[in-house]
């Protein structure tokens, strides 16, 4: 089968993400690592791809996004398409959606596959966008996902408990974070991403960019919150961690 | 400002939520709701003013496709300048879809909107809830999804209800419901009424630490909750879960054991008297809004946690 991930380059975990307050957008100046959540999506589609299938991870991103896409062709995914451009720094939903599916029209996949969420812009609806403007079917939080005769079955949570919901193909699903357990890269795997191919695309290629409709006018800090304390365990955690519910009065 | 809020209904109720969106929109100038199912009529009637109604048997599963449809239409039609969701897996697929199919700027997690010199402003915090972001649109409508808890509402009663056409695009039909589950009886004692609530997340690495801190929450006199990080990988009980798609639980005394502190989680625990955060990640978002936060490893920390409570105990 032919499967596209849509995954997210993203500040590495303790790089301390910071909003810029000039451009007030993300400062993604420092380390960019793969967005775990989507390292659930590439697993996924490793799993469905079957032997004659492909694997393509798509991405928005700046240049140094490629760097973070090739972990998941360590992984075992067989290219990467990235689409980088000024033309759409600081692109919010539809622009973001529109760059993506610029790029996923000129793969053609039966199945387009999304993380839970991105960890900096935490929407958790980007594939609800895409699958409008692909004009497919598209199912979210999936938790369990089955291919079979050219439909989709996935079993997901919502506010109200768990529904099943079939779809055929093609269509767009995001899953969840407890669908499977990614796999590290091997060291095969690491030394082989380096060969396959990593394609860099830019506005022209996908339909041209435009201006974002939504725009941020301030940053302001968080209302304040009560005193907090912070301990890093030597040993003695236990006995804090006591002592601190003592004195709040609530052993 | 003229608004569309959509109003998100389970069985014979709207939810809380969307009324209290719908409350503040009102607050803000001329707002109605809009409510799409199947035998909705009466539901739609128990919210105040008036209310879109679209009641069609192909709107009866809670799916976002067909709902893009029919909004895309009434906002065509009627020209709203805004449309404002409650946050819910439902409300955030139909948002995404309507932003696109309108190629409307939509704005997500707010906890605030006003109106300043005849424009919406948004207020949104980010990056784990330590900076809050002033946003706006350039598009008309604007688009807006609010938090989980920002605001509840009741239901007014005797609305007038209007009713809107249905026309469906053929890829909006694709999807089919083929069951729901319902949330499966609790066995243990139930979180919703625990003052002390031990919870833990996927840091315990497998459903067998459960164990370790099902006797915590024993020697604690509190109930066992977890994230649905790990409800959906099958480790507890989604009867225990907390948070967006769970329950919102406010204890006395709520310990987070491996658990991120993800928004999702947060919104159902963050009005806990005191909350104390056990995690090996100094950068965790927990630790942003623990009132003790320890960083450590669970597996040496709980089980000496234990002991020590144990032992002031007897
Ligand atoms: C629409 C939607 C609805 C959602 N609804 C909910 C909801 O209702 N409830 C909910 O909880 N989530 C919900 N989520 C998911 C949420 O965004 C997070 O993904 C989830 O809460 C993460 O769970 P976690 O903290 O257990 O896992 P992780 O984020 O993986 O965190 C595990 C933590 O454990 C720590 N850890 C690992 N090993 C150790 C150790 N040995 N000692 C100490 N610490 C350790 C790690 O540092 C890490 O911080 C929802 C998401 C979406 C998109
Ligand atoms: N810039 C991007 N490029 C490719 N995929 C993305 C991008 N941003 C988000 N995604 C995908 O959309 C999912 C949800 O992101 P979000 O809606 O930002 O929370 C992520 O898990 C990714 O799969």
């Amino acid at each position: 089968m032919r499967i596209a991930v849509c995954v997210k380059a993203v500040p590495s975990a303790g790089s301390g993400a910071r909003l810029d307050s000039a451009s007030k957008r993300l400062d993604r100046s420092g380390d960019l690592g793969l967005s775990e959540y989507d390292t659930h999506a590439v697993e996924e589609a490793l799993r469905l791809r079957g032997d004659d299938g492909e694997v393509v991870v798509v991405s928005l991103g700046p240049e140094r996004a490629a760097d973070a896409l090739r972990k998941a062709l360590a992984m075992g995914a067989d290219r990467s398409v990235l689409v980088s451009d000024a033309g759409f720094e600081g692109a919010d939903l539809v622009l973001t959606a529109r760059a993506l599916v610029g790029a996923l029209e000129r793969e053609s996949p039966e199945l387009v596959l999304f993380g839970q969420q991105s960890p900096d812009g935490n929407g958790a609806c980007l594939w609800a966008a895409v699958a409008e403007k692909l004009r497919r079917p598209v199912v979210s939080q999936a938790a369990e996902l089955a291919v079979e005769g050219g439909a989709l079955r996935a079993k997901r949570q919502t506010e109200f408990g768990y529904e099943t919901l079939r779809a055929p193909l093609p269509a767009v699903v995001a899953v969840s974070e407890a669908i499977n357990e990614p796999r590290y890269p091997s060291l095969k795997g690491i030394m082989g991403a380096k060969s396959k191919p990593q394609e860099v695309l830019a506005a022209g290629d996908v339909g041209g960019a435009g201006d974002p409709v939504t725009t941020v006018l301030a940053l302001t800090p968080p209302p304040a919150r009560g005193e907090s304390r912070r301990i890093e365990d030597d040993g003695n955690a236990a006995e804090a961690i006591v002592e601190f519910l003592a004195e709040k009065r609530l052993l | 400002m003229k608004a569309l809020v959509f109003l998100e209904h389970h069985g014979d109720a709207l939810s809380r939520a969307s009324l209290g969106v719908l409350a503040k929109a009102q607050s803000l100038g001329d707002a109605t709701g809009v409510v799409l199912g199947s035998g909705v009529r009466a539901v739609a009637e128990s919210a105040g003013g008036v209310v879109w109604v679209a009641d069609d048997a192909r709107l009866d599963a809670p799916l976002p496709q067909p709902r893009v449809d029919v909004l895309a239409q009434l906002v065509r039609d009627e020209g709203f300048d805004a449309v404002l969701f409650a946050q819910s897996v439902l409300a955030a697929d139909v948002a995404a879809g309507l932003a696109a199919r309108l190629d409307a700027g939509l704005n997500w997690d707010l906890v605030e909107v006003e109106e300043r010199d005849g424009a919406l402003v948004g207020t949104r915090p980010a990056l784990g809830d330590t900076v809050y972001v002033e946003t706006s649109w350039s598009s008309r409508p604007a688009l807006a999804v609010f938090r989980s808890g920002t605001f509840d509402g009741d239901a007014a009663g005797g609305a007038e209800v209007r009713d809107i056409p249905v026309a469906l695009e053929e890829h909006s039909t694709l999807v089919e419901l083929v069951e729901q589950q319902a949330e499966e009886a609790a066995s243990g004692p139930s979180i919703e009424d625990a003052d002390v609530i031990v919870a833990a997340g996927r840091g315990l690495g497998g459903p067998e630490g459960f164990g370790a801190v099902e006797a915590l929450a024993r020697e604690l006199g509190g109930a066992v909750a977890a994230t649905r990080a790990v409800v959906d990988a099958g480790w507890y009980p989604y009867s225990t879960q907390v948070g967006q798609t769970g329950k919102t639980v406010s204890p006395k005394l709520y310990v987070a054991i491996g658990i991120s502190g993800a928004v999702q989680h947060k919104v159902g625990m963050q009005r806990s008297g005191t909350i104390v955060a056990i995690n090996k990640d100094p950068h965790a978002p927990i630790f942003d809004f623990a009132d003790l936060g320890v960083v450590g490893d669970l597996n040496e920390i709980v089980p000496k946690l234990t002991e020590l409570v144990r032992a002031r105990r007897s």
